[in-house]
């Protein structure tokens, strides 16, 4: 059964270009999938550790600048691309060495600081990343001779991209290390006792976030073919936080399904209201309302209890079948 | 040789005092109990031996190695294992996966990102050993947010027992349980092979004394008392603080 689905949800992404029409939905698909890669990389803090990162768009934003300027110096895609993910996961060591002295509010501030600091370099220091004008780029890589330039050529790699990152978090939820992880999040004293390395196991993890945030920050910069201090902004980090939230923290489909519900907000209410920030804010409101775990756990929650209604005959018929007992 | 000795140790909180000039020693296999009022330092005592806290001054040493500023999870891989008097295990997690969790910590697998932890089968079936042990096979696949207060008596002391400690820290392991609880997890502990040496603070007199054959008494983070069950019941200072005379 979860097999079929699997296998069903791969289908259907692999072959979406094929049959959704224009360009236009390609591209809002490719975009959901950098997001979804983003908000993956964030929910390894934020929902596995118990670590929440307001400052993870810095890492993003770090990858997208030095891939445009390692770009734009005249170096290859393959340089550019090892380049721009050693120096995010560099600079998510530096984060990390930083924002792990404090856990709880004590990282989130830290993580806070850290992501404004990228994002005052990106927008001051206008001689290395050219402020407010951003860098603009020319060209995708074409890896294996495939043509990245079209929407669907490029989806279809994001794709590929997508299900690895996937991949790699789903082994790694999974393994020891994982389960470590996580262990560090629900009793950290606990695992110092038991004779875990509590405080190495937070900065691997935050490595790793930090890998696949730097991946969908190269994606966003190839996609947009352009990069500027917007993408560092302190609300391009709570947006990816947001995403993690909305969806799910903690499991593998939320930040998917919370990237998904996010660019398609983004992209389809803007064409209808001008607020669409407020459409937004809405639908975040009622899922903490009505789903305080986020949309995926909530949703699971909600069919299971529908299942066992449908199951179980309705109260009304077990007691019409019992007949009449006594009051 | 000494399995675990303690040396002026004094730890202090702001102002306040709280392990004062402690000195103890615990031979091998020894069952020895640290009993004191509210407020004594007897968790404090076990928080600065396991690497919890740092003391400000003194010594602590393990069957001889000085291990006073060594980080406590390598105490653990040295033989250290403790259970907390506030339950301080995983909500989320089976009984199996907690106890599977405890022996992970001393392997080199804890770092392994590519395996699937629930394929360890060697591990795994360790787990439900220990879990069997403390009589709680029969509810290793449930979540433990899913188990009674008396299960997660037990289960915190499988975790401390999973991981063969030479030096067994146990922190009030009857704190609010019934009497028959206590009797089922006192023939627990009581069946502790000799070669672990086990420490266990304890308010309830009535249960602990049976166990320990020496006895330490802390008041004001001092040790004001120590030496065998009857010397300590009968010295005039242990009356004096327990009973207010």
């Amino acid at each position: 059964m979860k097999r079929l689905a699997l296998a069903a949800a791969l289908v259907v992404l692999a072959t979406l270009p094929l049959w959704v029409s224009g360009t236009y939905y390609v591209n809002i698909a490719s975009q959901i999938l950098f997001y979804a890669i983003f908000a993956l990389g964030v929910n390894v803090l934020a929902g596995y550790g118990g670590l929440v990162s307001l400052g993870h768009a810095g890492l993003f934003g770090i990858a997208a600048y030095t891939g445009a300027k390692i770009l734009t110096s005249g170096h290859g895609h393959l340089v550019t691309d090892v380049g721009a993910l050693a120096v995010t996961v560099l600079a998510a060591a530096v984060f990390a060495v930083l924002a792990l002295r404090g856990t709880g509010l004590g990282f989130v501030m830290i993580t806070v600081a850290l992501g404004q600091i990228v994002w005052g370099v990106a927008y001051r220091w206008i001689s290395l990343t050219n402020g407010d004008n951003g860098i603009t780029i020319t060209g995708r890589p074409s890896p294996f001779g495939l043509v990245l330039t079209t929407p669907r050529g490029f989806y279809w790699a994001t794709l590929v991209v997508f299900l690895l990152a996937l991949a790699s978090m789903a082994i790694f939820v999974a393994s020891p290390l994982g389960a470590a992880v996580r262990g560090t999040r629900d009793q950290p004293r606990r695992m110092n006792a038991l004779g875990y390395h509590v405080w190495m196991i937070r900065f691997v993890a935050f490595l790793f976030s930090g890998f696949w945030t730097g991946v969908a920050g190269l994606l966003y910069l190839y996609y947009n073919q352009f990069v500027s201090p917007q993408a560092v902004a302190l609300t391009a980090s709570a947006e990816a936080l947001l995403m993690v939230i909305s969806g799910g923290t903690g499991t593998l489909l939320g930040p998917i399904v919370g990237a998904g519900l996010v660019v398609v907000i983004k992209n389809v209410a803007s064409a209808y209201i001008e607020r669409w920030n407020f459409v937004l804010g809405a639908i975040f409101v009622l899922i903490v309302v009505f789903m305080p775990d986020g949309l995926v756990p909530g949703v699971t929650r909600l069919a299971r209890r529908a299942m066992a209604a449908v199951r179980r005959p309705a109260p009304a018929a077990v007691a019409a079948a019992r007949g009449p007992v006594g009051r | 040789m000494t399995a675990l000795a303690v040396r002026g140790l004094d730890k202090s909180f702001g102002g306040l005092r709280v392990t004062s000039d402690v000195t103890l020693a615990v031979e091998p296999g020894e069952r020895r109990l640290i009993i004191g009022p509210n407020g004594a330092g007897k968790t404090t005592l076990f928080n600065l031996i396991t690497g919890e806290l740092r003391p400000d001054r003194g010594a602590i040493t393990l069957f001889g190695d000085d291990i006073t500023r060594m980080p406590g999870r390598r105490r653990a891989h040295l033989g250290v294992a403790r259970t907390y008097q506030i339950i301080t295990l995983f909500p989320n997690d089976t009984l199996l996966r907690n106890v599977t969790l405890s022996l992970l910590g001393l392997t080199r697998m804890r770092w392994n990102p590519f395996v699937r932890l629930d394929r360890q089968e060697a591990l795994i079936t360790r787990a439900r050993d220990v879990l069997a042990r403390v009589g709680l096979a029969h509810l290793a696949e449930r979540p433990l947010g899913q188990t009674a207060y008396g299960e997660r008596r037990r289960v915190e002391i499988a975790m401390a027992l999973a991981q063969n400690p030479r030096v067994l820290l146990l922190d009030e392991p009857f704190a609010g349980l019934s009497i028959e609880e206590r009797r089922d997890v006192l023939a627990l502990v009581g069946g502790i092979p000799r070669d672990v040496t086990v420490v266990m603070i304890e308010h309830d007199m009535d249960v602990a004394l049976d166990f320990a054959e020496r006895i330490t008494v802390l008041h004001f983070g001092e040790v004001v008392v120590e030496g065998t069950r009857a010397e300590v019941v009968a010295h005039p200072r242990t009356r004096e603080i327990y009973l207010g005379e």
